[in-house]
């Protein structure tokens, strides 16, 4: 039971990447009928921003100070990062410490910004287009983008430490009996992106914006008809999509410590996620990433992988969500709560 | 009965004269010369012309006709290399079985997956391959170490059994071949301050190009290859014509995973080897680049994409800092620092940032490729004699 | 019994209901038109035809097959042709081709994988072809580009391309919508001249009544998902029923 539960946890921090993930690109998709293939690219450039901020904030100030020495035995350079010297020692350490989530505030202007960009500098142009052209033209800024970070972070992984408080973890097994630790991150990451999840869900529901936008992905032509701006509006889902996959990212570095090819890693799975979900279905695309984590965490389980090992298939979570994709392509073509119609020419 | 037409023979002997003279034509810069490093006329890279124009060519049979966008390709490139690796290992050094068994091998695997994946259309079916290919990349590195030797690669080994080969007494690897030519033979010949080579390995990729390449043709003017492109353009019409579009896309589906194949089976018989690397989706996305970069739907386009492609990797990623820096020293010390530090970051190992601006450039200027680019610039020319003949005539008749 | 009957028909859309118990009746060898005012289910009713839309309810029956959870291209080899409103080409091939296509196309809908002949060596596709391009005067632009041509011409090229497979039953949505009167008069020409030399069963649906008039030799007129008369034209001209379905439009 206790080994049942905390599968079950640890698939959820990776189900929320893909559920916040595949809820941007099912938006973009539904609204702009635009595979992007620079999605994931999002997800990472969030996880840079946390990153950047990081790198920012350890700028240090250096002096030498002539009572201690170092090993060579000259004068010792102390480094003060300047936040330090601008708040104070307990103040400024606590603004380094708490990074990641601070580079949320940094990150949400960051990547509507990025969004908007996209969109009216790119995106926007394609609308007419092929659809082959749009993936080709999305997977070619994916890869700039990607490259653009790697030339300047470097190809080795960054660590992102969480801020102090939240390193370790919490027995929330005790809270049925049972005993699962499991680290304070992973549930924050989880209670995050429900919060975002729900926050998106209900901003569509209910607002007008919400209904224009619901009312545009449905039958895009007769909305433009009704005299509203709905490409303005697309233009702000698109970069609310950004926002949303750029959290996912600031919010994941702690988790995985972020290099320049995790969003092509994370689209990817993506991708099988909406397919599995049902193309253009919102609430298929959050169940599809959350059943999929937890389906995969399950499976690096030993006593599982143990046993396809038996039939010649170690490391079965590596393919497992592949497998499971394809089964419910075959059993079920529209995805698990597609509707009929979608992407169907 | 002829088989294809005279203007198709032309571009057939066009390419095969190329393929000829490739020693020859891709090394203009006498090896001495600072140039020199802008020659492409050696073995290795030669050798990757002719592989990745075939598959370049393979893959345009499935996009340029269909209009069917798969991003897996690179799956049946590394099933070919590895096909052709266990043969190696199994039955000889000979390439004829290793080839055989990677085409084999492939198509069977592009029959699986495409009997899934092209269940659906449009994006669908992109997204569908590119997770097949994800997963065969997964299933190799990893899943299936047994059979690919995980994340080391497949290798030939001294203990392999090799059923058909003499007893290895040398004590050293032996080395691919084509009953007793050896892929690595290279005749060098030398004239003047030229070093021209010409490798075995090449040579039989080339034949192999060319066949892959007449076989393209008569696909393209065939009924077949007709219903293919009307699969692309209405399949709304094709279905109120009676037909069942899915037998024609998996048709053209297995024939371009069967040239990946090809491909991959004569990398490995070039340099005995197979990684997991091979089926990444980076590997998948330069194919699709070659094709579009030279012209999707067209004949020469993918060839041309593919060594241009080639080319220009090959020589990016040899300039490196201090490349940069002999280039421009003439500058101003800052000037030359700040030039440097731009370039520096297309260059080397830059490089693919440069292939996906490259890539972004071609989808939004220029959707119909090189080919496209050719025949604007054609157009223009003759459009430009046209006005001067005109100049010329209005300008004469006072004369008259 | 017609070749085409179609029986108690319902098709909803979400709590829009379309098609409310249809019955119709179409017969061998004539031209059948189904009209109505906007919104009746006219479009609705051919796509439950052709397999694009299955009915909730009801039957649709051909020639002793049921039409109802067969795709497209079944329907189509049961000899069933449609030509849609905004015509349906290869736009991105030649009108050559675009004739090619159907003379290529087996009546079973087999695959062959001819993929090394030539198709300039098949010869008696090629005559085929052309006699079908002479049939509708396009002989002459065979090489242009589909999508080049006017819209005329390219009803013209989709209605060759469905004859060329000789079918039982040509369905037609508004064959004439969006075009000039000289091609609507020569439109009406061919589909009469086609009527008397293959005697091929039509079913047109059409929004220009003096078309309706002109060709049809019987008339179903739908409104509001029913059919509520089903008569030759001469007993629908002025039948209050009719009027009323369409001055209720007009007076809305």
């Amino acid at each position: 039971m206790d080994a049942i539960l905390l599968q079950i946890l640890n698939g959820l921090d990776k189900g929320s990447a893909y559920a916040l993930i595949a809820l941007g690109l099912t938006l973009i998709f539904g609204t702009l009928g635009v595979v992007n293939f620079a999605h994931g690219a999002l997800f990472m450039l969030g996880a840079f921003c946390a990153v950047s901020l990081q790198k920012l904030m350890s700028v240090s100030k250096i002096t030498i100070d002539p009572s201690q020495l170092d090993f060579l035995g000259k004068p010792l350079k102390v480094k003060t990062p300047y936040v330090v010297e601008w708040f104070g020692p307990k103040f400024g350490n606590a603004i380094i410490d708490w990074n990641v989530p601070l580079a949320i505030i940094v990150a949400i202007p960051v990547m509507l910004l990025v969004g908007y960009v996209m969109e009216r500098g790119l995106i926007k142009h394609f609308y007419k287009r092929p659809h082959a052209d749009q993936i080709l033209v999305t997977f070619g800024l994916a890869i700039v983008i990607q490259e653009l970070v790697k030339a300047n972070f470097g190809a080795n992984p960054i660590p992102t430490p969480a801020p102090d408080q939240f390193v370790g973890s919490y027995n929330i097994g005790a809270l049925i009996g049972l005993d699962a630790s499991y680290p304070y991150w992973r549930l924050i990451y989880f209670a995050f992106s429900a919060i975002i999840i729900s926050s998106v869900f209900a901003f569509l529901r209910f607002t007008t914006f919400g209904m224009v936008v619901r009312a545009g992905m449905a039958d895009r032509e007769t909305v433009g008809l009704l005299g509203i701006n709905i490409d303005r509006r697309f233009t702000i889902m698109f970069g609310i999509a950004a926002a949303v996959a750029g959290l996912a990212g600031v919010m994941y570095t702690p988790i995985n410590s972020p290099n320049y090819h995790m969003g092509m890693d994370f689209l990817v799975l993506s991708f099988v996620v909406v397919v599995v979900g049902g193309m253009g279905s919102l609430p298929g695309a959050v169940l599809a990433g959350f059943l999929l984590g937890v389906l995969e965490s399950f499976a690096s389980m030993n006593e599982v992988k143990g046993f396809f090992e038996m039939l010649y298939l170690p490391s079965i979570d590596q393919i497992i969500i592949y497998l499971v994709a394809i089964i419910v392509l075959l059993t079920r073509p529209r995805g698990l709560m597609g509707k009929a119609g979608v992407m169907e020419e | 009965m002829k088989t294809i037409s005279k203007a198709d023979m032309r571009t057939l002997f066009f390419v095969a004269i190329i393929a000829l003279f490739a020693p020859l034509i891709l090394n203009p810069f006498p090896t001495e010369s600072g140039w020199a490093q802008f020659n492409a006329g050696y073995p290795d890279l030669m050798q990757r012309f002719a592989i990745y124009g075939i598959l370049a060519i393979g893959f345009n049979i499935l996009f340029g006709l269909t209009g069917y966008l798969s991003f897996g390709h690179a799956a049946f490139l590394g099933v070919g290399s590895y096909s052709a690796v266990w043969m190696f290992k199994l039955l000889s050094m000979n390439i004829i079985p290793a080839l055989i068994l990677s085409v084999i091998v492939a198509g069977l695997f592009s029959l699986l997956i495409g009997f899934i994946s092209l269940r659906r259309s449009g994006i669908y079916f992109s997204i569908l391959t590119l997770a097949f290919a994800q997963m065969s990349f997964a299933l190799a590195y990893s899943v299936l170490t047994p059979l690919t030797n995980g994340e080391t690669g497949l290798q030939i080994t001294l203990n392999d059994p090799r059923i058909f080969a003499a007893e290895n007494i040398s004590g050293n690897l032996p080395v691919t071949s084509l009953f007793g030519l050896e892929m690595r033979d290279t005749w060098t010949m030398q004239l003047g301050a030229w070093d021209f080579q010409f490798n075995i390995g090449y040579y039989i990729c080339a034949i192999f190009l060319l066949l892959a390449f007449y076989i393209s043709i008569r696909i393209f003017r065939s009924p077949f290859g007709m219903m293919l492109r009307a699969i692309k353009t209405n399949q709304t019409r094709l279905n109120f014509t009676g037909i069942n579009t899915r037998p024609y896309t998996l048709a053209a589906f297995v024939i371009s995973g069967m040239y990946a194949g090809l491909a991959g089976g004569l990398m490995a018989s070039m340099d005995p080897l197979a990684g997991a690397e091979r089926m990444q989706w980076t590997a998948s996305g330069e194919i699709v680049l070659m094709t579009i970069l030279g012209g999707t739907g067209t004949l020469l386009g993918p060839v041309m994409g593919a060594g241009f492609i080639k080319y220009f990797e090959n020589i990016f990623s040899k300039i490196n800092d201090t490349v940069l820096h002999g280039w421009f020293s003439w500058m101003p010390d800052g000037l030359e620092n700040v030039i440097v530090w731009i370039l520096h970051l297309f260059t080397g190992k830059g490089w693919h940032l440069t292939l996906g601006i490259m890539f972004m450039m071609i989808v939004i200027f220029l959707p119909g490729g090189l080919m496209e680019g050719i025949s604007r610039i054609g157009k223009w020319w003759k459009h430009r004699n046209a006005k001067n003949n005109n100049t010329s005539h209005t300008s004469s008749t006072p004369a008259e | 019994m017609g070749i085409l009957t179609v029986q108690n028909v319902n098709k909803s859309f979400g709590g829009l209901k379309a098609l409310h118990n249809v019955n119709l009746d179409i017969e061998e060898g004539k031209i059948h038109a189904i009209i109505g005012p906007n919104g009746a289910g006219k479009s609705t009713l051919l796509n439950c035809f052709v397999g694009k839309l299955t009915p909730d309810t009801g039957t649709v029956m051909f020639d002793g097959h049921s039409l109802l959870g067969i795709k497209p291209h079944q329907i189509n080899q049961l000899g069933v042709s449609r030509v849609f409103q905004t015509p349906e080409i290869f736009s991105e091939l030649t009108v050559w081709e675009n004739t090619l296509i159907p003379c290529f196309a087996k009546r079973d809908g087999a695959f062959t994988l001819n993929a090394l002949s030539r198709v300039s060596d098949n010869k008696d596709m090629a005559e085929k072809a052309e006699q079908m391009l002479v049939d509708v005067d396009l002989i002459d632009k065979k090489d242009m580009l589909a999508s080049s041509m006017s819209r005329g011409d390219k009803r013209r090229l989709e209605m060759a391309m469905c004859l060329s497979q000789k079918p039982k039953l040509l369905l037609l949505d508004e064959p004439t919508a969006g075009m000039a009167r000289a091609d609507t008069e020569s439109t009406i020409e061919l589909l009469k001249s086609i009527q008397k030399k293959l005697k091929i069963t039509m079913a047109i649906i059409e929004h220009d009544m003096s078309v309706v008039f002109s060709l049809a030799q019987k008339i179903s007129v739908l409104a509001q998902g029913t059919v509520i008369v089903e008569d030759v034209p001469e007993k629908i001209k002025g039948h209050p029923k009719v009027k009323e379905a369409y001055l209720g439009e007009a007076q809305v």
